[in-house]
């Protein structure tokens, strides 16, 4: 009753009754995520050296691959969840994404709007997007 | 009346067990800010990775990522430190079960996936320097090397971590302040293999790319 009024600290797993925390089942939730992250790599791999994928969907499809092994990464190794006990680790990770999708997307909207204009003053001494 | 006052000491017994709980315990209060630190780690490695995307292709004239980056190396690299990650989670199943053998072995295997990985790095690094592409070159081999170079700076904070901690494991024993560091090690060692996730997405798989 007590152990369970916890909150869940990042990388441990979720509050297991004593009885079911086994090595084993530990074992196959690493295993599990070795494996989901094995083929999601050697996906993202293949899409990159392929041409049986339409060239300009490539970008998008090697993104979704990306997030989906950081998302096996968080639950399976990390042991991130939504459980109600790690609430603090979730929300912290909610604000570093969003900071993270801000810095990212901001640097970038915002360098290729300068780019494009200052491309009419013609030479930028090759230091911004050379195509 | 009866009910309602039933009611409101049912509530205040629950805020008073609540309370009478006291604060978290240490090991999570010190995941919990460990976990923090590695979130605005990540933050830091946001910003390099934004100037990466607006240099990739400034190359002033010189090589490209697509004539510099050889994907099998790029791979194997990935699989090492996935491995790591992977030996890494089981040496966290030895401790949380005090097992020390198994708790060396684990670290034994994740040191040398993650000294593979980092030599594999390096010589790829002199290759590139030998061929002429050092990071003076240009903005994109400048942004290349910082980024990626601080990845392998992470990873070898990393690995003299986990000696330090060998040799704590060894004087001290299952002590808790032993635990929570070799947890948070854990936690940073998972943390670098998602932000090796990106790189190779977006430095190299991207970069090849026509």
């Amino acid at each position: 009753m007590t152990d369970t009024r916890w909150d869940v600290a990042p990388g441990d797993r979720p509050a297991i009754p004593a009885s079911e925390r086994s090595v084993s089942s530990g074992l196959l939730v690493y295993t599990i995520g070795l494996l989901l992250a094995a083929i999601l790599t050697a996906t993202s791999f293949w899409v990159a050296n392929t041409s049986a994928i339409w060239a300009p969907g490539v970008p998008a499809g090697l993104a979704v691959l990306a997030i989906a092994q950081m998302g096996v990464h968080l639950v399976f190794f990390l042991h991130i969840t939504t459980g109600p006990d790690s609430t603090h680790n979730v929300l912290a990770l909610a604000f570093g994404v969003l900071i993270v999708f801000l810095v990212l997307a901001g640097s970038l909207v915002i360098m290729a709007n300068l780019n494009e204009n200052m491309m009419a003053h013609g030479e930028m001494m090759n230091l911004q997007m050379q195509r | 009346m009866n009910v309602l006052v039933e009611v409101e000491s049912v509530h205040q017994a629950e805020l008073l067990d609540v309370s009478e709980a006291g604060p978290a315990p240490k090991r999570i209060i010190a995941g919990f800010g460990f976990w923090i630190f590695l979130l605005s780690d990540i933050v830091m490695f946001s910003a390099l990775f934004a100037s990466y995307a607006v240099l990739a292709k400034a190359s002033a004239g010189g090589p490209t990522g697509a004539q510099l980056f050889d994907l099998r190396n790029a791979g194997m690299e990935t699989a090492f430190l996935l491995l790591s990650s992977y030996s890494c989670g089981l040496m966290s199943l030895a401790i949380n079960s005090r097992h020390q053998l198994g708790t060396v072995f684990g670290a034994v295997v994740t040191f040398l996936l993650g000294a593979a990985f980092l030599n594999l790095e390096l010589r790829e690094f002199q290759d590139m320097i030998a061929v002429g592409a050092s990071p003076q070159r240009s903005a994109f081999l400048s942004a290349f090397f910082t980024l990626v170079g601080c990845h392998g700076l992470h990873v070898v904070v990393g690995l003299v971590w986990l000696v330090l901690m060998m040799v704590q494991l060894s004087l001290r024993g299952f002590q808790d302040i032993v635990v929570r560091r070799l947890h948070c090690f854990s936690l940073f060692w998972h943390a670098l293999d998602i932000i090796w996730v990106l790189i190779f997405t977006i430095v190299y798989l991207m970069g090849v790319l026509p």
